[in-house]
């Protein structure tokens, strides 16, 4: 592989250097004339970001390849400026072996776009009642760190205390998807307030989030363990947050570019592209999540990308998937709503789409400084350019994109993975 | 009518919410509805205005009463009247609705009267076919139609319904019925009190009443006396399981219109008249004194439904080129 020479990057907005790959690792910072047989990237006006990670994927194989299979969500997350991404475990069958683990292992491998990590389910079949083996899933080739039911909470409070007590003997941690199925059954699906009242549509109140983060940091604290919270999206739950990392707690928390915008008005059309769990919440739930991602309360964006076929959204709206996609557009997002608003600057983006995702997943050759020896996963953003998202045009095999026809401000224009570069202005390199 | 552009571009007005009716939509469709209930009252009971065109009427969740009212009203209006029952909502049938209703739709359907156990479904219906699209009730949100007859029968006993105090009471939070009523009491200016216990009212209703200007109680007692009209909402035995409420005794008690109830009406306002969506549970909601009294609107609101659904369909279809 020839040497890569990325010129004129504005490292995290800290001013701009040429940064010089080879063998896969940043070799050289500074002012760099020439090297011989490198290829040149231009970067000039671009910013520099370590490669992005993204904490909540779902890719759809083993299972629902006609939604998304590896490669294509690999693809998706390449362009969207990702290096690394987590896949969750409600695939078909559930990940809950270390044979299913390094199964999704090797298929992300073989795109060579991105990492794909495996995430384990916390119970078999992710049914909440018996642990996976979480042990042999974090032996594995996979090396299992992050485990998750995600789209079940795991709401048995014994299996709960039991999942954190037993990752903690490997620094493993639990992702939580809170939702207590009693305040917020299957149904729930707009959030409690006068719109759902209105449009006659089950609720999903606030509350059933924050009772159950509320008791995972008690466990968490009980047992010493990390608690993982997988897409904030109340304000009452980053009150909880705050609590429990002034205690000392070791909880960490997620949240995903759409709950950092959208809003539950737009559930007056019973559109299904924007019914997602947890729903869109009110603007005051918005805002106090960007506030709590900007001070550090919320640790990590993450899409919770889900991709979903046309035939399974276009039910009536209580009938349709939960989910939208996401990594195409995450990082566009980010800029527009925390950095053209002055609410973080590119290191602020730095630290919770790369550092703090690679930190909590455990990932050592991601969310590196941009430095000497570090393992040359970067994206490169142009912070002025603006896209106007169009559905058709998105990597991912399905269209349920609630961004479609909106302007963002910041735009991935390179990503390099493994000092390769994999995508370039919205497509594969 | 909301008029609304179609797939193919075309523009179909469409009766999907209460919301969609201004007064003078909501004046005119009763004041067609008017004269279409002479025609029940003729030994030959056909206009010719719908010749030629065909109604679906696509019934997702069983209702003998609903579809028969529409099937009927299509008829008496010549248009060719199909009944179809999907099944169920079930995403595990593998068909999606979208795929459903286009597979009806592409048969040549001049309009699809829409029912679905989930809210939204006429909504989202209306913007797949190119058809127009009568909601006749869509989960927990809207029956436009059941309001309008509801508003035709109140009429006929107490005249304009402008400033007239009409008390909603029962299960709210599941209540189709009540959503659309509460719009076009509205609409035609009548003071309107929903009646429920907490746990019956609808998610925000605190703020929903402030922005649409009416009132909330708890308490049945303090609001009948002032009450011109009370709709009494059918209460669902299974919410009980859902703790809801206690039992349906306690129920009764708290907000069934009991006998002792009906005096308290009747002796306060001897005009006052009582309604009931049907099918009534004798005995929960509503004593069988009051379901049979003289103040009772119950079969007139039955009567009421053909006569308003023929003027709906009138409105939406005749004197339109197709």
């Amino acid at each position: 592989m020839p040497a890569l020479l990325i010129t004129g990057a504005d490292l995290l907005g800290h001013g701009a250097q040429d940064v010089l790959v080879e063998d896969g690792r940043i070799s050289e910072v500074g002012k760099i004339r020439s090297a011989r047989g490198a290829d040149v990237l231009d970067a000039d006006g671009l910013v520099a970001l370590p490669g992005l990670v993204d904490l909540h994927t779902h890719l759809r194989e083993p299972g629902r390849e006609d939604a998304e299979t590896i490669a294509t969500g690999a693809a998706a997350a390449a362009v969207g400026g990702f290096t690394a991404i987590l896949a969750m475990a409600n695939t078909t069958p559930v990940t809950d072996t270390a044979e299913a683990a390094e199964r999704i292992l090797d298929l992300g491998q073989a795109t060579g776009l991105v990492d794909v990590v495996p995430v384990g389910a916390v119970t078999k079949g992710l049914r909440g009642a018996e642990l996976a083996e979480l042990g042999l899933m974090h032996r594995s080739r996979a090396g299992v760190t992050v485990f998750s039911d995600d789209g079940h909470c795991v709401h048995d409070s014994r299996v709960m205390r039991r999942a954190l007590e037993y990752v903690r003997a490997f620094g493993g941690v639990v992702s939580q998807h809170a939702q207590d199925p009693l305040l917020a059954g299957p149904q729930a699906c707009a959030h409690e307030g006068e719109l759902a009242g209105r449009l006659g549509l089950p609720g999903w109140p606030g509350i059933a989030e924050e009772s159950v983060v509320a008791r995972d940091v008690m466990l968490a604290r009980h047992t010493g363990s990390r608690i993982h919270v997988a897409h904030v999206s109340t304000a009452g739950t980053v009150e909880v947050l705050r609590w429990a990392k002034a205690q000392g707690v070791r909880v960490t928390a997620e949240v995903t570019p759409h709950h950092l915008v959208l809003t539950t008005d737009l559930l007056s059309g019973y559109d299904p592209t924007f019914k997602v769990n947890p729903p869109l919440r009110p603007q005051e739930d918005v805002d106090a999540l960007r506030e709590a991602l900007a001070d550090g309360t919320i640790d990590a964006v993450a899409t919770d990308h889900a991709p979903h076929a046309r035939h399974d959204k276009e039910h009536a709206f209580v009938d349709a998937a939960f989910g939208m996609l996401g990594l195409e557009t995450a990082l566009s997002v980010v800029s527009d709503v925390m950095v053209h608003t002055g609410r973080l600057d590119w290191a602020g983006v730095a630290r919770v789409m790369s550092h703090n995702p690679a930190r909590i997943a455990g990932l050592a050759q991601h969310g590196r400084p941009l430095a000497e020896g570090s393992p040359a996963n970067l994206t490169l953003v142009d912070p002025a350019a603006e896209t106007t998202v169009d559905a058709r045009a998105s990597l991912s095999l399905s269209r349920n994109n609630p961004w479609h026809g909106r302007t963002l401000r910041g735009t991935v224009q390179a990503t390099v993975f493994r000092g390769r570069v994999t995508a370039e202005k919205g497509a594969l390199a | 009518m909301s008029t609304v552009a179609t797939a193919g571009g075309r523009t179909r007005r469409h009766l999907l919410s209460s919301a969609d009716l201004d007064r003078a939509q909501v004046r005119a469709i009763l004041d067609t509805a008017g004269e279409m209930q002479g025609i029940q009252q003729r030994e030959v009971k056909k206009l010719p205005v719908l010749r030629g065109r065909t109604v679906v009427n696509l019934f997702f969740e069983d209702s003998t009463r609903t579809r028969s009212s529409f099937e009927i009203a299509g008829k008496w209006l010549s248009a060719d009247v199909v009944n179809i029952s999907g099944n169920g909502s079930s995403t595990s049938k593998g068909e999606s609705l979208r795929d459903t209703v286009l597979t009806v739709a592409a048969m040549g359907v001049d309009a699809l009267v829409v029912r679905h156990s989930a809210s939204g479904a006429a909504h989202q219906v209306s913007q797949w076919v190119d058809a127009h699209v009568v909601n006749a009730g869509d989960g927990t949100h809207e029956h436009p139609t059941q309001a309008l007859l509801d508003a035709y029968s109140m009429e006929r006993r107490l005249g304009s319904l402008e400033g007239r105090h009409v008390v909603i009471v029962g299960d709210l939070t599941h209540s189709r019925v009540a959503r659309s009523n509460l719009i076009t009491l509205r609409t035609l200016g009548a003071r309107v009190t929903l009646v429920a216990p907490p746990t019956l009212m609808p998610s925000g209703i605190a703020t929903w009443s402030q922005v649409d200007g009416f009132e909330l109680s708890h308490d049945l007692d303090a609001v009948l006396p002032t009450a011109d009209a009370v709709m009494m909402l059918r209460v669902q035995r299974e919410r009980m399981s859902g703790g809801f409420f206690p039992t349906a005794r306690e129920y009764t008690v708290g907000f069934g219109l009991t006998r002792p109830r009906l005096q308290a009406l009747v002796t306060a306002n001897p005009d006052a008249v009582i309604c009931h969506p049907g099918p009534m549970n004798r005995g929960l909601e509503i004593a069988a004194d009051a379901a049979d009294a003289a103040q009772s609107l119950v079969l007139d609101q039955v009567s009421a439904g053909v006569a308003v659904r023929m003027s709906v369909l009138y409105h939406l279809l005749a004197g339109e080129e197709s």
